[in-house]
């Protein structure tokens, strides 16, 4: 294959790398482990590489159009089907090249860690299998133009997902937090294709375009609407369905955490993806209530996650509470943005400004976060423990996890020059004009992250040397890189946001608010 | 647990049958009802017929979990490996350039009603095949796993 042809076929390589690492790995992990190792390597540095470079041409060339099995790449309409899209096709604009970015850089820092973090393990073939299923999930759901598509690869993601947070079997714990997740995930899904079933009886439809072109906002439509935004707001975290998250994430492996997060951002992405581009702009389509409902979720999600996270004993569990809380920032500013939608002027003024700031957090979530979750595994790596009041004097050993670990607390504290201060500040100050009440919120909840990770700190790396870890040594280099990769992007993020702004974010609040280009991309001008 | 000699042989008469129609199903996945996931299914049923009617000791020396391991990375790659034969050959991922084209399944379909000729449709036998390999060999392996954690009582 040339390099052209490659650059054409980019959004289909996007699924079929990963499926073919994760399909091969359990036939070449059974060679030997160092074999399986670099194919491991290979594929994911392989796999990012496609993600920049189809992230790359949507942001240089505009929306990027791959119909799959039909004769010719770019075939959206064939001749004899009446003007609908009858095959799947992926439609990735600039707010999917986001996403795709999120998880190119998050998926290859986390498995370069874990090829360390994990090889005392056993079972790593199925590990690695799933890890990349996880992967194909997350890009699929981002990159997918078709409803019915989007539901699989919904299905691949919590399906891999479950089986790894289960992976470790932990005295059984871990494997009910893995059922717990699979159970939600299902019933979720399941609520999921019920929509899809009331949307293509009414229309005949699969496409998103096309779905979105047809819509008449009947009685079926809202309550599919229902159907689908419940569950996509489950599935990311948000109070108060959010009581999956604190299990799933503190039994899961560390590198596999980082993963979920970009995996409840996918759903995230579908969330604002049938929000503005299927629903948005209806003319029956009250803004200002569904504006509400996320901005509402967003408040409820950031004070209640931080809330629980200030007692908690386990570190993973306490960050897996901000996690939910810092979700909370980005359902209020996409909410803001929602809630002006159809108010031109107060839109321009301040609605995208808080819809950029909300979708950057995303990224800057994902970075962060990731990195976070990262030192938490570094830690528990070491000591074998995540009790905060066993934990104490690591800086002594563990100087670069103690960096890092600084890095992306006063990165979720949103402190400069950190990314989390470049995102938060813009929704404050967007918000602030909306409603000066939920932007006095939203500083309070970050002056108690700050109160939080302060106390974690302190009580992993601050104190004297203890007896009981002083065989602690720092992480191995492979452990080292995963979270220096992930703290460079967030000190990139934090130190020149306006040039990530310019050329990733403000492309994205665009395609996700011009519903029109989204669907003419696919059926022309109409 | 170890049923009549009745049972055990009924199955092992009934064993050859059920792989027979399920290879049958899977083959015909693009003319008949079902294809490559019933048929694998079927055939696993193959697998849980021996395993109801002997212990599991038996079983997993008969049908070994490698194997069928095996039977799950293979099939999946296949069906992979179809969909990307098309990019190497300039098609789009999962194209059928295989129908029509002359050769292996490549026949074109005849109007009107007829009995149907095996050797049409292009790639979608051969991903039947794949889908088929694939399932078997997981539905098994979950039957087996399932059936190694049952205690025996003594």
């Amino acid at each position: 294959m040339t390099i052209s042809s490659i650059a054409q076929h980019l959004p289909a390589l996007l699924i079929a790398v990963p499926l073919l690492t994760a399909f091969l790995t359990p036939l070449i992990g059974g060679v030997n482990r160092t074999l399986r190792m670099l194919w491991v390597a290979l594929g994911i540095s392989a796999t990012s590489a496609i993600g920049l470079a189809l992230a790359w041409k949507v942001f240089t060339t505009g929306t990027v159009l791959y119909v799959f099995g039909a004769a010719a790449v770019g075939q959206v309409l064939p001749m004899d089907s009446g003007g609908i899209p009858i095959r799947i096709i992926f439609e990735v604009d600039a707010f999917s090249a986001l996403m795709i970015v999120i998880a190119s850089i998050s998926a290859f820092a986390i498995t370069m860690y874990s090829l360390v973090s994990e090889s005392e393990c056993s079972g790593q073939d199925g590990f690695y299998a799933l890890l990349f299923l996880l992967v194909v999930g997350i890009m699929g759901m981002v990159a997918t133009g078709d409803l019915f598509n989007f539901f699989v690869f919904l299905e691949i993601s919590s399906l891999a997902g479950a089986a790894l947070v289960a992976y470790r079997v932990d005295k059984g714990v871990a494997v009910e937090a893995g059922l717990k997740y699979a159970l939600l995930s299902t019933l979720g899904a399941l609520c999921v294709l019920i929509a899809i079933g009331l949307l293509f009886a009414q229309y005949n439809a699969l496409n998103l375009a096309t779905l979105a072109s047809r819509l008449q906002f009947t009685t079926l439509d809202k309550i599919a609407l229902a159907l689908l935004i419940v569950p996509l707001a489950m599935k990311c975290g948000a109070v108060p369905m959010h009581f999956w998250t604190p299990d799933t994430y503190a039994t899961a492996p560390s590198s596999i955490t980082a993963l979920l997060v970009v995996s409840s951002q996918a759903s995230l992405y579908g969330l604002f993806r049938v929000l503005f581009s299927l629903y948005g702009h209806l003319v029956q389509f009250n803004y200002a209530t569904f504006g509400w409902f996320v901005i509402i979720l967003g408040v409820l999600s950031m004070f209640v996650g931080v809330t629980m996270a200030i007692p908690q004993k386990d570190v993973k569990r306490l960050m897996a509470y901000h996690a939910v809380s810092q979700t909370g920032y980005m359902l209020l500013g996409v909410g803001v943005g929602l809630a002006v939608l159809g108010n031109r002027s107060a839109l321009n003024a301040y609605g995208l400004t808080a819809m950029a700031g909300g979708i950057f957090h995303i990224i800057n979530h994902a970075m962060y976060k990731g990195l976070l979750f990262l030192t938490a595994g570094a830690i528990f790596y070491r000591t074998g423990t995540r009790n905060l009041n066993k934990l104490g004097g690591l800086g002594h050993t563990m100087p670069w996890t103690m960096v890092f670990f600084m890095i992306g607390a006063l990165a979720i504290a949103g402190i400069p020059p950190f990314n989390g201060f470049a995102s938060k500040l813009m929704i404050y100050e967007s918000v602030f004009r909306f409603s000066p009440f939920l932007s006095i919120v939203a500083m309070v909840v970050s002056i108690l992250t700050l109160a939080s990770f302060v106390k974690v700190f302190h009580s992993i790396f601050m104190g004297p040397r203890r007896e009981e870890f002083a065989a602690a040594r720092e992480v191995p280099a492979a452990m080292i890189f995963g979270m220096a990769l992930l703290a460079v992007v967030v000190m990139l993020f934090g130190l020149f946001p306006q040039t990530f702004i310019d050329g990733m974010i403000t492309p994205a609040v665009t395609a996700l608010v011009d519903r029109g280009a989204y669907i003419s991309a696919i059926l022309g001008g109409h | 647990m170890k049923m009549t000699k009745i049972v055990r042989s009924t199955a092992d008469i009934f064993y050859p049958f059920c792989l027979i129609f399920g290879f049958y199903v899977v083959a015909h996945g693009h003319l008949t009802p079902g294809g490559g996931f019933q048929g694998g299914a079927v055939i696993a049923t193959g697998a849980a017929l021996l395993i109801v009617a002997r212990a599991y000791e038996d079983i997993s020396q008969r049908i070994r979990k490698n194997a069928l391991k095996l039977c799950e990375s293979i099939g999946l790659f296949m069906f992979l490996a179809a969909g990307l034969s098309g990019l190497f050959l300039g098609h789009p991922f999962f194209a059928n350039w295989l129908a029509q084209a002359g050769s292996i399944f490549g026949q074109p379909v005849a109007w009107g009603p007829n009995p149907g000729d095996l050797n049409t449709a292009g790639l979608l036998p051969l991903m039947n095949i794949a889908v088929g390999i694939e399932v078997l060999g997981g539905l098994s392996i979950i039957l087996l796993y399932m059936i190694s954690g049952v205690k025996e009582k003594e």
